[in-house]
């Protein structure tokens, strides 16, 4: 059965779908100009400098977070070097209450919603101000009261989730969605294809944007789907769908404001894949050397899209070589600044180690964080971290 | 007080907490106007609308990654799993996801509004696939509830306790007791304690525990027992994490003797981590080697399902032969 009345045919007729084409939606060019048949787009001054300041910070927090890796100060770290546009211009084109639930490497987007450095950097060092208790490896951030869910590392688990998120919503009726974002590799996990099915079946005011940024790791998109992207799977559940160049700023946010307002007015959930590309490492422990060309990537620098938008507020007098100079070097000193802050403070109390496990401490857990009290106060200089707060209590 | 078999009991509650509070939602595969393959949810959909009760695609990983979605948004989901053995495709929904939200998150976050409900358990000629037991699987992960009831009134009480309970909480229900056990359930809210064991009769000899549908089980082996002049204390552990092991040590430093039964094969199964814990707590009290009577260490069979699960005479007779060590 099927819910449309199916048209009949008397000889075998497959069809693999490449009548569907999907374009991609543009209006900024490389150069900061608009395309001639683009229309202007309805961003005022203020709204995009708040989206061109976010994206130099977290250019900018990704650069130094990225070297103190690498000086052995931090554990691991995840850059968005490269997808700027895809996802600041998206969260920007929402209303700040509207849920965001992300895959790991959208700290941009929390960065426009208001996390500040200071938060950004406890989180990376797991210090006792880190709200995730120190618990999460470096990147995983979260804030409820920027409406920004706490990260997990497994993939596309958020996706169905944001679906059910973005349920709950729509019975609340406030007039809220619920935006998740995912990559074309997370894209092929079952939890997406489940996620978009349901969101369709239920018109659920949520939007699924994937971050197609050419690769999962080292896999290349060529060898994650034979199809034409990710895009053309949303006919697939009845699906609104729109293909996006995702550094192109203005194309991005347009298209995202365009798809809140399906969402929330009509509850039509909308798949947008952002065309863009991964210009750092996976992670950290990632070394893209193995598995691309730097003339490959050399190409993808060319069409970055903080370039293009700076030219862009360039052309519109918005924004000048001045601004953006001083702009660097007020964000080179915080972040370095609030760095060092961040990593002098001590370590979450040992308690953090059994709380939120449920809400109040089950007996047999409490029984285990005594012994471990206990054990810690004998060989007190093994556990650094917590030997202080092993001396109270029981 | 209604005269209710558990089905209806388990509706009750449904219907109970859904008429309480407009957030609590259950939905799953032909949860909706169907009510459920075996009618756990049946008048739910006309009773509180397409909205609050309805059908989910046929996706297990998709239904509990929609639940912790809705529950970490503050509604009271209580999705259902048409059979336990179906669990599996959302494993790492409640292992990775449901059960991790609040500790990850700093508290920021929490999916305690969920529950899981599904049927589980043998005895109805189900085979490898409509027969499991999958608790001690659960019962590995922090951060999750695990419950199990044994009767019409211990499932409603226990259920609007898992509904209520602010964490995420599996409710597995004894398919085989759905129809076949009957017994007088208040028409009204009422919510049983969860993480408390309770002593369903009492005794000097031998303590015998179990949960859910193997509960029936240990009544029938322990008549037999009590006949020999054996006196048995009967522990129904309800929940299963965090598990009540206080009670049951408390029984045990009486009675110096323990039987634990379940159908879910021997080895790796939640037997073991209570004789574990038991044999630490009450060493010099024991008068004779834990005993477990458990399904065997296969898939669920089919033909030979009567001999594959531990009936009252094979509980009868390990409470003998520990009896007489």
């Amino acid at each position: 059965m099927t819910t449309t009345k199916p048209r009949v045919v008397h000889s075998p007729k497959f069809t693999d779908g490449a009548e569907f084409r999907i374009p991609t939606f543009k209006l900024l060019k490389e150069d900061g100009s608009l395309y001639k048949s683009a229309k202007a787009p309805d961003l005022d001054k203020e709204k995009a400098l708040r989206i061109y300041r976010t994206m130099v910070t977290t250019r900018i927090l990704d650069e130094r977070m990225l070297a103190a890796q690498r000086q052995g100060r931090l554990s691991f770290y995840m850059q968005c070097t490269g997808e700027e546009a895809a996802v600041i211009g998206s969260a920007a084109a929402l209303d700040d209450n509207d849920m965001i639930m992300a895959q790991y490497r959208e700290q941009g987007a929390l960065a426009y919603r208001g996390f500040t450095i200071d938060e950004f950097m406890n989180q990376l060092f797991g210090n006792e101000l880190d709200y995730g208790k120190g618990r999460q490896m470096p990147v995983h951030y979260g804030s409820s009261k920027l409406n920004y869910m706490t990260i997990s590392s497994p993939l596309a688990t958020q996706i169905p989730q944001a679906t059910g998120y973005a349920y709950g919503q729509k019975l609340a009726g406030e007039g809220h969605c619920t935006i998740t974002y995912f990559g074309e590799g997370a894209a092929s996990e079952g939890d997406f294809h489940a996620a978009l099915n349901m969101a369709a079946v239920q018109r659920v005011p949520v939007i699924f944007l994937c971050r197609n940024n050419g690769y999962a790791i080292s896999t290349p998109a060529t060898e994650q789907f034979a199809a034409d992207g990710v895009a053309p799977r949303a006919y697939g559940y009845k699906m609104d769908v729109i293909r996006v160049d995702g550094n192109d700023i203005l194309a991005v946010h347009e298209a995202t404001k365009a798809a809140r307002q399906l969402a929330v007015e009509h509850n039509r959930p909308v798949l947008i894949e952002a065309m863009t590309y991964r210009l750092a490492a996976h992670s950290s422990s990632d070394d893209p050397s193995g598995y691309r060309s730097k003339d490959e990537e050399a190409a993808w620098r060319e069409k970055d899209p903080i370039l293009r938008m700076r030219l862009w507020l360039e052309s519109k007098k918005w924004w000048s070589e001045a601004d953006d100079k001083e702009l660097q070097e007020t964000m080179r000193r915080e972040v370095l600044e609030t760095m060092k802050r961040a990593q002098k403070r001590p370590p979450p109390p040992l308690e953090s180690l059994v709380t939120d496990v449920y809400d109040e401490v089950p007996p047999a857990l409490a029984e285990q964080f005594q012994k471990l009290k206990v054990h810690i106060r004998k060989y007190p200089e093994a556990y650094p971290k917590s030997a202080e707060h092993a001396k109270g209590g029981a | 007080m209604t005269q209710m078999n558990m089905l209806q009991a388990i509706n009750s509650a449904l219907d109970t907490a859904m008429a309480a509070d407009e957030r609590v939602l259950c939905f799953g595969e032909d949860v909706g106007v169907f009510g459920g393959v075996f009618r756990a949810t049946s008048n739910l959909q006309q009773k509180y609308g397409k909205a609050r009760c309805f059908n989910t695609p046929l996706v297990e990983q998709g239904i509990i990654g929609f639940a912790n979605g809705l529950a970490a948004q503050g509604s009271v989901p209580v999705a259902e799993i048409q059979f336990a053995d179906y669990i599996f495709p959302a494993f790492d929904q409640i292992v990775n996801e449901s059960a991790k939200f609040r500790y990850r998150s700093g508290n920021l976050f929490n999916v305690g509004g969920l529950t899981i409900r599904a049927p589980y358990g043998g005895g109805i000629a189900g085979g490898l696939y409509h027969s499991q037991s999958p608790e001690a699987y659960f019962a590995h992960t922090p951060g999750l509830k695990i419950v199990v009831p044994r009767n019409p009134h211990q499932a409603k009480g226990l259920l609007l306790g898992a509904i209520h309970d602010p964490n995420p909480t599996l409710f597995f229900e004894p398919k085989r007791l759905y129809r076949a056990s009957v017994g007088e359930v208040p028409d009204e809210d009422y919510r049983l304690p969860l993480g408390e064991a309770e002593i369903t009769k009492e005794g000097t000899d031998i303590t015998v525990l179990g949960w859910g549908a193997q509960m029936e089980v240990i009544d029938q082996a322990v008549e037999m027992a009590e006949k020999d002049g054996i006196s048995c204390e009967v522990i129904d552990l309800r929940t299963i994490l965090p598990w009540d092991y206080e009670t049951v040590a408390n029984s045990v430093f009486k009675t110096g003797r323990l039987v634990v039964t379940h159908e879910a094969p021997l080895t790796g199964g939640f037997a073991g981590e209570i004789a574990a814990t038991i044999q630490e707590r009450c060493f010099l009290y024991l008068e004779s080697p834990i005993a477990r009577v458990t399904g065997m260490d296969t898939p669920f069979p089919l033909v030979l399902e009567k001999e594959h699960l531990p009936n009252h005479l094979k509980v009868y007779e390990a409470i003998r032969s520990s009896v007489e060590f």
